[in-house]
């Protein structure tokens, strides 16, 4: 095709709220050929959402969409009727949605809702309809379609979920494929298969819209990159050039917070954390080179090389931050090799032996969570726990908090009995372990000011005025000024609540902390800031950490020694640096391959694990 | 009985709606009602100064329509139906109220203990819950005062115990749901005694809702009370009571139709306001706007 099947130019997108118009676009443009991958990268806010949806005519109720160019196929989409938007929709442009659970209809089954698009367009009826069904399940990579054709989407795992929506999407084989965060709730390995499939129909000639906050999956997936902040396109050009030599700050300092696979492991570093600024550049508040003019003024796009533009008016300048990650390990002042830092004993602060449960499944068997899993947390170490989802991770870090009690085996605290002793003996215990999860919000008391959340840890006896400055000084710990003792954490920001709990964990003085996935549902500046804070604290304080998650990449810039687990069992323990330098185990190896890596570059069709294919039958 | 038809309240879900709702303005609806409540309680609470002498006989007077000197008419022994709907807003609000609020505070303990008190009592408590719950509000207490006898005080109990095992019910869910809620875990694991993970979170997250969904039921209350009354089971004569009113009323409909259309009224009105009210104050608890 000559021209792009996609033009977006000038494009701005205004919300009218109560408090005033909220403009979630401003000027943003970009081309899309067919067989191209473009994925626009942002974090929540960041108006990246809103900029596809334009392209479906579903900007949102009340939304203002004014653009220079808006065209899709060479035809003006400024004019479309709500009639012709439907006839694009489903037809021409295929959407995918993040979380398939709630975008498929629950009531419906599966080959009902990937025949919708093809009975809607009049593309396919009758028994013809349920054959092409069946082969564009077979095609989204569903194993034994025509069984699956009959189930509802409760019956499928999230991958296969994702990939029945995906069969949905392709069925009417637009020319346009939005993918909006495709694989954000999905494992690793399962997310590998679902970003080939996308790439296979890329290769087949379908340009491709991602929507994604991750730039390991961006790395891998994309021909050009839009980078936006602010409702701004700030950064514009080819993924490989672009993510391996960022031109705009907001670009370097998303870059520098990814942690990844490759490279050194470094201190994960903090970015300032600020909103975004008024007037001028929105980066500016958080940007190491801004000075009077960005403060005052919005950068003009300006070309920054070969096919890429930039909207900074610093572009490339070396702030003082680490730009690219070096090849070689460095002695920048700010890269801090963490394990030189902390000596972990050989004391084992938990001790956890063999420990096994079950649980009942709805249908009345009997699942094993977790099942002889031991291992030892030292004195001072952080010990990462990583496998996917249903692998046991939380079900052993609520045997380690002693929330429930095993069937079998045993865990110690300091060398004393922790599990199986009367919750009366183990109470006065409870503050040397403590716990940060990944939802802080809901971890809080609804009516508790920050003030009464982070005091609530603190030893009773402590009252009035010195209770508030003992909360302020753990507040100013983590971070927080003492300006938010009288908040409500709803009203605080993600990463602000984070640091809330992560002051509250620390307020009774634990030995142990138990993290369950703290990280990952923030934006990655965000998700630098808090694990910078996690290791600086543990710098400072000795505590130890149980590190749960399942981004390898944190895990490794994070921990000490690594445990692995799969279907309830460990698979490999040992030293990070082993584990996910030589992995041995071949689970390992395979969980490891599905990460998607930064400077990996763009990968050709990746043989896909064929492991977690199975989904309850 | 009101069902309650609302899914288990989310405290946190409410937190952040509230957090995000722009102040709302004032709808007509609401701000009507609570007007009325308003006149409604400084009635009950000082008849003396809307109305006097609720119980002035003057047969010359009898059955007289609406007019000049006595606005709403007059009743078959020539008494002012004006000060006998003021002088009965006490009783009738007793009733509604005192029921709705002796309900709530039975229902909480119930619910609370069919929540937390393990398989054997809790669930004892909650089965007694369904089994009272089986038969309808207003047979439920026809069937007490059988038993106690009539009287407003008796009108009370007796609605208290036809509204508590819903509340219980409600209470109970909110309970669970509360302390299933990872505050609720993060205030076992920094090592809080029971006693006070009860009082300081499970309770006060429990009761909040609690008293919304009251101030649904106080209407209700209100009519199963005036329903008692109705009956001749509720406050006696010569007392003015609203449901009592109406069922005298019923005896002169050929002569005087209002005098049945403002005790109606009264009654009609006031848990109408009240639920209303209930349901705005609901909507505002719970982040959304009024459906």
């Amino acid at each position: 095709m000559s021209g792009p099947l996609a033009e977006v130019a000038g494009l701005s997108v205004e919300f009218p709220t109560r408090r005033g118009v909220v403009r979630a676009v401003r000027d943003a443009g970009f081309a899309l050929h067919a067989g191209e991958c473009l994925a626009v990268v942002g974090e929540s806010g960041s108006g990246k959402s809103v900029t596809a949806r334009t392209l479906l005519g579903l900007a949102g109720p009340g939304a203002r969409v004014r653009a220079d160019t808006l065209s899709f196929e060479g035809r003006d989409l400024r004019a479309l009727t709500p009639r012709e938007w439907r006839r694009l929709r489903g037809r021409r442009i295929g959407y995918v949605l993040q979380d398939a659970l709630t975008s498929l209809d629950p009531l419906r089954r599966v080959g009902d809702e990937v025949a919708e698009p093809l009975e809607v367009h009049g593309l396919a009826t009758g028994d013809d309809l349920d054959d092409q069904v069946v082969a564009l399940l077979a095609e989204a990579g569903v194993p034994d379609p025509e069984t699956r054709f009959l189930q509802y989407p409760h019956e499928l795992s999230g991958g296969l979920r994702q990939r029945a929506l995906i069969a949905s999407a392709i069925a009417a084989r637009p020319s346009l494929l939005i993918a909006d965060e495709p694989t954000t709730a999905l494992d690793v390995t399962v997310q590998a298969q679902v970003l080939d499939l996308l790439d296979a129909r890329r290769r087949d000639g379908t340009a491709v819209l991602l929507i994604s906050h991750d730039l390991a999956v961006v790395a891998r997936m994309a021909d050009r990159v839009t980078i936006m902040y602010g409702g701004l396109v700030v950064e514009e050009g080819p993924a490989a050039d672009l993510l391996s030599s960022p031109a705009h700050p907001y670009a370097a300092d998303l870059l520098a917070a990814v942690p990844d696979l490759d490279g050194p492991v470094r201190e994960p570093r903090a970015v300032r954390p600020a909103p975004a600024s008024p007037s001028g550049c929105p980066y500016a508040s958080r940007c190491g080179l801004a000075d009077d003019r960005c403060r005052g003024e919005l950068p003009p796009p300006v070309p920054y090389g070969p096919g890429r533009t930039v909207r900074c008016f610093h572009p490339g300048e070396d702030a003082p931050r680490p730009t690219a990650r070096p090849a070689v390990p460095d002695v920048a002042p700010d890269v801090v090799p963490v394990r030189a830092s902390t000596v972990a004993s050989e004391r084992a602060v938990v001790s956890v032996r063999g420990i096994a449960k079950r649980f009942r499944s709805p249908g009345g068997s009997w699942r094993r969570a977790v099942d002889g899993v031991s291992f030892e947390l030292r004195a001072g170490e952080a010990l990462g726990l990583v496998g996917e989802s249903g692998s046991g991770k939380s079900t052993t870090a609520r045997i380690v908090l002693a929330e429930i009690a095993p069937d079998a085996g045993e865990v110690l605290l300091d060398g004393e009995a922790w599990s199986g002793v009367r919750e009366r003996e183990r109470r006065p215990r409870r503050s040397r372990i403590q716990l940060v999860d990944q939802d802080p919000l809901s971890s809080f008391d609804p009516r508790f000011t920050v003030e009464r959340v982070v005091g609530e840890g603190l030893p009773r006896g402590l009252t009035g005025a010195r209770r508030r400055e003992r909360v302020a000084a753990l507040l100013g710990e983590v971070g927080l000024g003492p300006e938010i003792l009288d908040r409500l954490p709803a009203r605080l920001s993600g990463g602000q609540r984070q640091r809330v709990a992560i002051a509250r964990a620390l307020a009774p003085g634990p030995e142990v902390i138990v993290c369950d996935e703290p990280v990952s549902a923030l934006d990655v500046t965000v998700q630098a800031q808090i694990l910078a804070l996690l290791a600086r604290l543990r710098r400072e304080s000795g505590v130890s950490l149980l590190f749960i998650s399942h981004d390898v990449g944190v895990v490794r810039q994070v921990c000490d020694r690594v445990a692995v687990m799969k279907d309830g069992s460990l698979v490999e323990i040992g030293g990070v640096a082993a584990v996910l330098g030589a992995p041995r185990a071949p689970y390992t190896r395979a969980l490891l391959a599905a990460v998607p890596r930064l400077h990996a570059g763009r990968r050709a069709a990746v043989p896909a694990p064929a492991m977690d294919l199975k989904g309850p039958t | 009985m009101t069902a309650p038809t609302t899914a288990p309240y989310d405290p946190v879900r409410a937190a952040e709606a509230r957090s995000r709702a722009p102040r709302r303005q004032l709808r007509p609806g609401p701000v009507l009602a609570a007007a009325f409540l308003v006149l409604v309680c400084a009635a009950a609470a000082f008849p003396g100064l809307l109305a006097h002498a609720p119980d002035q006989v003057d047969p010359a007077a009898a059955l007289r329509g609406p007019g000049a000197g006595h606005l709403f008419g007059t009743d078959e022994l020539g008494r002012d139906v004006l000060a006998r709907i003021v002088y009965g807003a006490r009783p009738s609000l007793l009733v509604g109220a005192g029921s709705t609020l002796l309900a709530g505070l039975a229902g909480a303990a119930w619910g609370l203990l069919g929540a937390l008190g393990g398989r054997m009592a809790g669930g004892a408590a909650m089965r007694a819950a369904d089994v009272l719950l089986a038969f309808p509000a207003i047979l439920m207490a026809l069937l007490v005062v059988a038993v106690i006898g009539p009287g407003t005080r008796n009108a009370v109990l007796a609605i208290t115990v036809a509204l508590a095992p819903g509340f219980a019910r409600v209470v109970r869910v909110q309970a669970l749901v509360v302390r299933g809620s990872p505050y609720v875990r993060a205030a076992v694991n920094l090592g809080l005694p029971p006693v006070r993970i009860l009082t300081r979170h499970i309770v006060p997250n429990v009761v909040a809702p609690l008293l919304v969904l009251a101030t649904v039921n106080v209407g209700t209350a209100i009519i199963a009370g005036a329903s008692l009354s109705f009956l001749g089971l509720g406050p006696q004569p010569p007392d003015p009571e609203w449901g009592a009113m109406l069922a005298q009323a019923r005896d002169y409909l050929d002569a005087s139709w209002t005098l049945a259309l403002f005790p109606g009224a009264a009654i009609t009105l006031t848990v109408m306001s009240a639920t209303v009210a209930g349901r705005a104050l609901q909507a505002r608890y719970e982040g959304r706007d009024a459906a």
